[in-house]
């Protein structure tokens, strides 16, 4: 990365007593007993910057005790933590903005940070946002590149903006800690090593329930609903506005079923009711990073393309030659989603059925 | 009950285009709008005036031409509208935002108290999804992000219960009045504004705040109260290779689809080698 233009006309220096923050914590997202993958996808991307820098990974885990709470604290060593700071209470068993906001100012106060990341989750940008203002501190959202900016040792976090148009970096000079949330799927997933270990600091904030104004009567998971689990399939075919009409998308089911893949669409067909937005990729929906993405229909405009660019492998068919999908997806079909897609199905289905046979 | 509902004017993003040689926002001719995701949350806002009665107060802070976004908030059926702007905040981040908006709030509740305040899930510009909790970690309310449903509000008990989108679920809180919210999109249909809310928003003579207005202190807005620095902006760099285009044998749907299929195991051994396993898996 090049280094950055000098902003004028303000203070930009590091007042003195904030030069004694150290080292890049992560804020591990769990819920539940389960750890959000973008947490160790954070950890892999704090040890890289903390290596740049010669400081310590800091993972931070709340919750309520449990043995699962224990076993996170140890997958955290294996991702690249080098310290666990583990906050239990009773009241931090289920996410709630208040009591984890308070607890996180104090622990940021404590043990003085220079860089905190979380992600770009709704428990992340929930608690980023809360925590930035009572710690009074610059705080980057769903940035897509985090770099170090060596000349002053601060951070460079990059994000897309205008809808994904533009990009830009940028820098909280002044203050301490730098704040950043990441998009889950950016970073790609360090490998574990179960040989590395650290130590652990408990922290027991000793909070009263009563204290706590926001109940949780309950918690629906969406295992026991019908929703789309976009953000974390293998495989995915999608759908623009090529398809002409919402009963077409059964083309795409249809494909994604043979693949055991999921279906998603771009932001078009969610406002015009084609399907429901837990399925929508692109800048305001999720972002996604399978092994195949097979995008069907979709001109591959600057929205869409934030939510799906580092897929491993984009497939794109449209009638278009000249469409821009072209230029960013890695094998290109020109022709009509109608009738390919069937096509496709067809053509999967004997493969992976003449193997069955042979296996 | 008072409910304060938070809006900006943005471009609209979908119209925006790159000047292909400067590389700079052409903004010129693109139509300023509510930021979508705020609309959302003005319509939960004028459902609880219809359901159990409120005053909705809309505020925004911008230049003086985001007056016509809070006309517009009013011929939905706001009954008032605040716009807080200064050149004092321009160069304002989410903190120093998030700080002038609720100097405003407060200002509110010296005339009624506010009992809600909705925001935007996030804008479409700016994205952050951070001025929101700003706001209520500064005016000290409960903070209600990605909120599905407002399945009741108790007045009398002053007792809310909402449908939290988190990410594996939904979270179903009750919590007290005062409260932050910020609705989920999609989790209701905006209206059409009634005839004479139109004729009242054209009349209507809307509150012009600054900063002296609202008591904000000049070091907490603007560029001096904004932690954050850009220290640059560029354009996506486009991705150096073009696809592969997929050649068949014969012009047909079935060989393209046939080569399609060799040129994804093609390229990813490992993807076809899990894929026949899964198929001979029978699963």
């Amino acid at each position: 990365m090049s280094e950055p233009s000098k902003p004028q006309g303000r203070k930009f220096q590091l007042p003195e007593h904030l030069k004694e923050y150290k080292g890049i914590w992560v804020i591990v997202e769990q819920e539940r007993g389960s750890v959000h993958s973008v947490s160790w996808e954070l950890v892999g991307e704090a040890r890289k910057l903390a290596d740049k820098l010669g400081v310590e990974v800091g993972a931070v885990v709340l919750g309520a005790d449990s043995p699962e709470l224990n076993a996170i604290c140890g997958d955290a060593f294996t991702y690249g933590a080098d310290v666990v700071y583990k906050v239990t209470d009773p009241v931090l068993a289920d996410y709630r903005t208040d009591p984890y906001t308070r607890v996180m100012t104090d622990v940021v106060n404590t043990y003085k940070p220079e860089i905190v990341l979380l992600g770009a989750t709704t428990l992340g940008r929930d608690l980023a946002g809360a925590i930035a203002t009572t710690l009074a501190t610059g705080l980057t959202a769903d940035c897509t590149e985090l770099d170090i900016y060596m000349d002053n040792r601060s951070l460079a976090a990059t994000r897309p903006t205008f809808g994904g148009t533009l990009l830009c970096t940028i820098q909280t000079l002044a203050y301490r800690p730098q704040m950043a949330t990441v998009r889950p799927r950016v970073m790609s997933m360090p490998d574990r090593d179960d040989s590395r270990s650290g130590r652990v600091v408990e922290v027991f904030p000793n909070l009263r329930e009563t204290d706590v104004i926001t109940k949780v009567l309950s918690f629906i998971a969406d295992r026991e609903q019908n929703e789309a689990q976009l953000a974390f399939a293998d495989i995915i075919v999608a759908a623009g506005k090529g398809l002409g009409k919402p009963e077409n998308l059964k083309l795409v089911f249809d494909l994604a079923k043979v693949l055991g893949g999921e279906v998603g669409v771009t932001r078009p067909l969610v406002q015009a009711g084609w399907t429901g937005f837990d399925r929508q990729v692109g800048q305001t929906g999720k972002t996604v990073r399978p092994k195949l993405y097979i995008a069907a229909g979709i001109s591959g405009a600057i929205q869409h393309r934030v939510g799906m660019e580092k897929s491993d492998l984009i497939l794109a068919i449209n009638t278009d030659p000249n469409a821009p999908i072209f230029d960013f997806a890695h094998l290109g079909l020109v022709g009509d989603a109608l009738t390919i897609l069937p096509a496709l199905t067809d053509a999967f289905g004997k493969r992976l059925s003449v193997n069955r046979l042979a296996g | 009950m008072h409910i304060v509902v938070c809006i900006k004017q943005v471009p609209d993003s979908a119209q925006i285009r790159i000047h292909p040689v400067t590389n700079t926002i052409m903004r010129q001719g693109v139509p300023a709008i509510i930021n979508p995701f705020d609309l959302f949350s003005l319509e939960e806002a004028l459902r609880i005036k219809d359901k159990v009665g409120a005053r909705v107060t809309v505020l925004t802070m911008g230049p003086p031409m985001a007056e016509t976004s809070l006309r517009k908030a009013l011929s939905l059926g706001a009954d008032d509208a605040v716009l807080l702007t200064d050149r004092k905040f321009a160069g304002s981040d989410t903190l120093a935002t998030s700080y002038a908006l609720t100097s405003a709030i407060k200002k509110l509740s010296e005339e009624e108290q506010v009992d809600l305040v909705f925001c935007g899930k996030q804008t479409v510009d700016g994205d952050t999804a951070q001025v929101g909790p700003g706001i209520a970690t500064r005016l000290g309310f409960q903070q209600l992000t990605y909120i599905t449903k407002i399945e009741s509000i108790d007045q009398g008990a002053r007792e809310i219960v909402v449908h939290r989108r988190s990410e594996g679920g939904v979270q179903v809180l009750k919590t007290a009045l005062p409260c932050m919210i910020t609705m989920l999109e999609g989790t209701n249909t905006i209206r059409f504004g009634k005839m004479d809310d139109m004729f009242r928003a054209a009349r209507y003579g809307l509150k012009t705040w600054n900063k002296d207005t609202t008591g904000a202190e000049e070091t907490k807005v603007g560029l001096k109260g904004s932690p954050t620095v850009v220290s640059k902006v560029f354009v996506p760099k486009p991705r150096a290779q073009k696809a592969t285009m997929v050649e068949a044998e014969a012009p047909t749907a079935e060989a393209q689809a046939a080569a399609a299929v060799e040129a994804i195991f093609g390229a990813q051994p490992k993807l076809a080698d899990e894929l026949l396993a899964r198929a001979a898996a029978g699963l």
